[in-house]
């Protein structure tokens, strides 16, 4: 087994994620089976073998540092946010 | 027929000859929704005034004597991960339940551009996860030609829509598969074009470096006219590409002589229905019939290891994807009981727990873990290694052969909560994934029936000869009557229906 | 007892000075109102994707050229993913295990003595928006995404520096030389430029490497200068009592004078980099790099010795002269209009830092222009007035930006050089003084600076000094 029950509350931590009891447990045991599962490819060998980031031999892609854009209207900015403040997007207090 | 059963480029050619309007065929179209969209339930939204005002808008110009593009009064709809401009898109999931973006998509805006009428939002697993569109936060979609089926998914809503007749044509996304196994669950015809040709900007990311957007449409004519629309640079994509598109109409000459296509070999064996092995042998046969030249091909590594290489990048991608729903500035936010506050962290935590659904928490669970420290190497970098010689792989297979053909899946459509391991569902997109995996274009056809389920047929060219999959595809399609069978909707009885979607007013 | 020595490396964050953000098209400027300069893009809004700003990789270029780094041939952008309000994706395009530049250096003066300070790496990164956390025992933070993908450049040095003096001065220099590149403000007090510190004590002369501290919320050079002193006396303490430094950050009070826990040890924070499958590798070669070495401008070091060498100036003015390029700019302008550069350099160096330093202002905003000076300096030649005139004259064209020639006019100040003018003055003066041209009939030489002084009091500094001499020596 991979990952502990600890692993996993860390896990979800790293994440950002509230798991209730039942879904830990669950999550565990899938991502347990799923981990031996895709260890299946550790028998490949890819010694000398370069990673694959990008598909594409597409490299130096930029635009010019030119005026682009308007900027979104403030109707638009907060039109999906769920709380706000005079123009402020708005958290629970930090530190 | 109907009009809802027709292709795009027949109803623009009875536009052309004024034997119907642009009204008349949105008007069609909708009525069809209406009818049996409570049972098959492809729709998340339905945009119906917006169309009826976009299809007028469209026969007014057609009177005016404009000249206009083949997709123009074709009413279509979207995966509701292609954002369109102040139209809910939701992802399906409660996280964006109520989301409305303040841009589109550059697939959306092409299609706009060529006048194409907005129907609405489709249904699709949550965030594009999952083959069978039950991950959906709000419905599962079921399949036009067995409704106690799933479509298929990711881009279920997007395949039934069509197959019913709802829609003439979709977009969907494909990551893994999620367009070219609800194509082939669906019978119609379903495209993953080459990574980089078709901008990816507004399009609900779900792992960057695989997801394509392409079209799902009635037959391979119309799946032409719609890359004709969609394909092409977009300077808001750094991963897309710079170079002509072609009008890939003109590669639907119906011609395959000569022809070298490879039929990998690890892909009929044990792992599929001998129902399904059965029709797609005929499939290859008639291309060998009609001049191709039809060889076995290997493709070991691909065939044995993409599957996991995907469960290790696409989670890791989308892990940080995802990360962005932090209830902050969009999307469903965790409100605490009265009398109780929440910290910081508890409001992420919250929002995030209940805002995702098991699939989404499950993939960005796994992402997470693979990407962190102690893992990374072992996992994401071996990973990323392997998908450098899977691309290999497919290079050499393509010194060969023109393309590479494949059953789409490895099964026929099942039915609606019958794969509960969320593992066993991974399988059903074995034979899509290497092609995400290496970034190659590709497309599945209709190719026969198995007690009236459909069966699809995948074509794989290599990155950028698109031009190949039409013309194979096309040459198939011609000469065979599969993507003329439309299926038989049978309703349910009507106390089990749902309630219907919801319809803008 | 044993003598200590510090073990300091710095980090420092710059703010580029683009006309848009590192990756959406925003413009790169700061509103008053907040998350007004904000589009889909810095809002991660779903969906969305990067693309790189040219200038974010063409500045990142130069500052790695004028600090002697090595320019990476291939780099690439990573995400470092990590939850805050105040970075919307929850992660931050930078650059990991492969950065634009790396090895490089700076060479600082302390002492008249020449310390090599070493860069480790330059890399490209966006920075986050600012947070406000409400007054009082309010329970919530606001989110300002207005900074947020404004383009960063992130220097990080080799544990190279051993005092606090060499820390401020290598800031100092680094300014310098990001100013003249005109690629950043580089104003601590505003945040575009932000310094963090890490420093450990070992015994003078020993190699070992001891546990560090990290020290933050330093908001001036100066403030980092104290703030490593500070924890200089607190870890030698700590040595010398037989107690333990421990892995910690700290934040610097500038009210206190002290540094405090911020957080123990890191909770070693897992920033899960990877690639960013959206943006693609920057590939550079020899040519692109070289261009952009030949449009680098003179940088301070070198401007400083050819100030040297080519106008006489003593190093130490022509290091004052060269301390921010629109000075040196300036003092040049003057030169070229003016044929005494030692003559420009007291009036620069004196009368104009002085007025700067009173008033508070940049010499960006002098309305004292080089032609100003150019012109009066050429007046003084001329005996249009005089040098203690001058002086009035400069001050009235630094308050109100007018001409010499129009302040000496509606003044009145034009040099008396009229003969029978003065003559008539001066005849006065005598006339009233006896007693003192007796004195100095007597032998008493000094007197006739008395004379002087009356008649420049009698003129308010306008009589020709050279004429009222001839003058007074004749009559006496």
């Amino acid at each position: 087994m991979v990952l502990s029950r600890k692993d996993m509350e860390e896990l979800a931590v790293l994440a950002q994620i509230a798991l209730d009891e039942e879904e830990l447990a669950d999550l565990q045991s899938q991502l347990n089976n799923l981990l031996r599962y895709v260890e299946t490819i550790n028998e490949i060998d890819t010694e000398n073998v370069e990673p694959t980031f990008y598909l594409l031999p597409l490299q130096n892609v930029w635009r010019q540092d030119e005026d682009g854009r308007q900027p979104l209207a403030a109707e638009e900015v907060f039109q999906n946010a769920l709380e706000q403040e005079r123009g402020f997007f708005k958290v629970p207090r930090i530190l | 027929m109907e009009i809802f059963d027709l292709t795009a480029h027949e109803l623009s050619d009875l536009l052309e000859k004024k034997e119907v309007t642009d009204i008349e065929i949105t008007s069609a179209v909708l009525k069809r929704i209406h009818q049996i969209d409570g049972d098959i339930r492809a729709y998340v939204t339905i945009t119906e005034e917006n169309a009826l005002h976009a299809a007028k808008n469209v026969h007014e110009r057609r009177n005016k004597g404009d000249a206009l593009p083949p997709l123009a009064g074709i009413p279509m709809a979207l995966k509701d991960n292609i954002c369109t401009r102040g139209v809910r898109t939701t992802c399906s999931s409660r996280m964006l339940e109520n989301f409305i973006p303040p841009y589109s998509a550059t697939v959306v805006d092409r299609l706009l551009e060529n006048s194409a009428v907005l129907l609405g939002k489709l249904n699709m697993d949550e965030f594009a996860m999952g083959s069978s569109t039950e991950s959906s936060y709000f419905f599962p979609t079921r399949n036009p030609w067995d409704i106690d089926r799933v479509p298929g998914g990711s881009s279920g809503g997007s395949a039934a829509a069509v197959a019913a007749g709802e829609a003439v044509f979709a977009l969907g996304s494909d990551t893994g598969g999620s367009i070219r196994q609800p194509a082939a669950f669906c019978g119609i015809v379903g495209m993953k074009p080459t990574y980089g040709l078709v901008s990816r900007s507004g399009v609900v990311a779900f792992a960057s470096s695989m997801d394509q957007v392409g079209p799902l449409t009635k037959d391979v004519r119309d799946c032409a006219l719609v890359m004709n629309a969609i394909a092409g640079y977009d300077p808001l994509d750094s991963t897309s590409v710079k170079r002509n598109v072609p009008d890939y109409t003109t590669f639907l000459t119906g011609e395959v002589k000569g022809k070298r296509i490879g039929v990998v070999r690890e892909m009929i064996d044990d792992g599929l229905n001998p129902r399904v092995a059965e029709v797609f042998k005929k499939a290859v046969n008639k291309l060998e019939g009609l001049g191709a030249v039809v060889d076995e091909c290997s493709l070991p590594v691909a065939a044995a290891s993409s599957v996991p290489v995907y469960h290790i990048i696409a989670p890791a991608e989308a892990s940080s994807n995802l990360a962005r729903f932090d209830g902050v500035r969009f999307g469903y936010r965790a409100v605490p009981e009265k009398g109780e506050k929440y910290t910081l962290e508890e409001m992420y935590m919250k929002t995030r727990g209940k805002g995702f659904g098991p699939e989404v928490k499950r993939r960005i669970m796994m992402g997470t873990y693979v990407l962190s420290s102690g893992s990374y190497e072992k996992y994401y970098i071996k990973a990323a290694k392997v998908r450098t010689l899977i691309k290999k792989e497919f290079e050499q297979a393509y010194e060969r052969f023109d393309v590479l053909i494949t059953p789409t899946t490895p099964d026929l459509p099942f039915l609606l909560g019958e794969k509960v391991n969320p593992l066993d569902s991974y399988d059903s997109d074995k034979y899509t994934v290497p092609v995400n995996i290496a970034g190659l274009p590709a497309i599945s056809i209709p190719c026969g029936f198995v007690d009236g389920l459909p069966v699809g047929m995948q074509i794989i060219a290599p990155a950028f000869r698109e031009d190949s999959l039409f013309q194979v595809a096309y040459a198939f399609e011609q000469n065979t009557p599969y993507h003329r069978e439309r299926p038989p909707i049978k309703r349910r009885a009507s106390e089990e229906k749902a309630k219907g979607s919801d319809i803008d007013d | 007892m044993t003598k200590y020595e510090a073990v300091i490396g710095l980090e420092v964050h710059v703010e580029l000075r683009t006309k848009t953000k590192a990756f959406c098209s925003c413009p790169n400027e700061f509103g008053s109102e907040p998350n007004s300069n904000v589009c889909p893009i810095c809002l991660s809004m779903p969906g969305t994707l990067p693309v790189l700003n040219k200038s974010l990789l063409e500045y990142g270029i130069k500052a790695g050229l004028a600090m002697n780094c090595e320019i990476a041939h291939y780099c690439k952008f990573d995400r470092k993913n990590y939850f805050y309000p105040d970075l919307p994706k929850a992660y931050q395009i930078s650059q990991n295990d492969f950065p634009l530049c790396r090895n490089g250096y700076l060479d600082i003066e302390v002492d008249g003595e020449v310390r090599r300070i070493g860069i480790n790496r330059i890399h490209m990164e966006e920075d986050a928006g600012k947070l406000l956390h409400g007054e009082g025992k309010a329970d919530y933070s606001l989110v300002d995404l207005n900074r947020g993908g404004v383009p960063l450049l992130e220097i990080v040095t080799e544990p190279d520096i051993r005092t606090p003096e060499e820390a401020r001065l290598f800031l100092e220099n680094l300014k310098q030389i990001l100013q003249y590149l005109d690629v950043s403000d580089c104003k601590m007090e505003e945040g575009s430029l932000r310094c963090d510190a890490n420093i450990s004590l070992r015994p003078a002369g020993s190699s070992v490497l001891n546990t560090k501290v990290e020290i933050k919320n330093m908001n001036s050079f100066k403030a980092v200068q104290h703030a490593l002193e500070s924890e200089i006396s607190r870890q030698q303490k700590l040595y010398e009592t037989g107690g333990e430094v421990v892995q910690e950050t700290r934040a610097w009070d500038e009210n206190t004078g002290k540094t405090s826990v911020m957080r123990a040890k890191e909770t070693a924070s897992d920033y899960r980099y990877f690639p960013d499958p959206d943006l693609v590798p920057v590939v550079l070669n020899d040519e692109m790099i070289d261009e952009i070495r030949e449009g680098l401008p003179e940088l301070p070091a070198a401007r400083k010795q050819r100030f040297i060498e080519e106008y006489g100036l003593p190093a130490y003015d022509a290091g004052v002269l060269t301390s921010s390029k629109e000075l040196a700019d300036y003092y040049e302008e003057c030169v070229r209009g003016y044929h005494d550069p030692k003559k420009v350099s007291n009036w620069v160096m004196v009368e104009l830092l002085r007025l700067l330093n009173t008033n508070s202002l940049d010499i960006k905003e002098s309305k004292l222009t080089p032609s100003h000076l150019i012109e009066m300096l050429n007046m003084m030649d001329k005996g249009t007035i005089s040098g203690k005139i001058a002086k009035t004259v400069f001050e009235e064209m630094f308050v109100s930006g007018k001409r010499a020639a129009q302040i000496v006019e509606e003044k009145g100040l034009l040099q008396i050089s009229d003969e029978d003018q003065l003559a008539a003055i001066i005849d006065e003066i005598i006339a009233a003084h006896p007693e003192v041209v007796e004195d100095y009939r007597k032998g008493k030489k000094k007197a006739l600076g008395f004379f002087v002084g009356q008649v420049m009091k009698k003129t308010r500094g306008k009589a020709n000094p050279q004429i009222v001499n001839k003058l007074l020596l004749a009559r006496l």
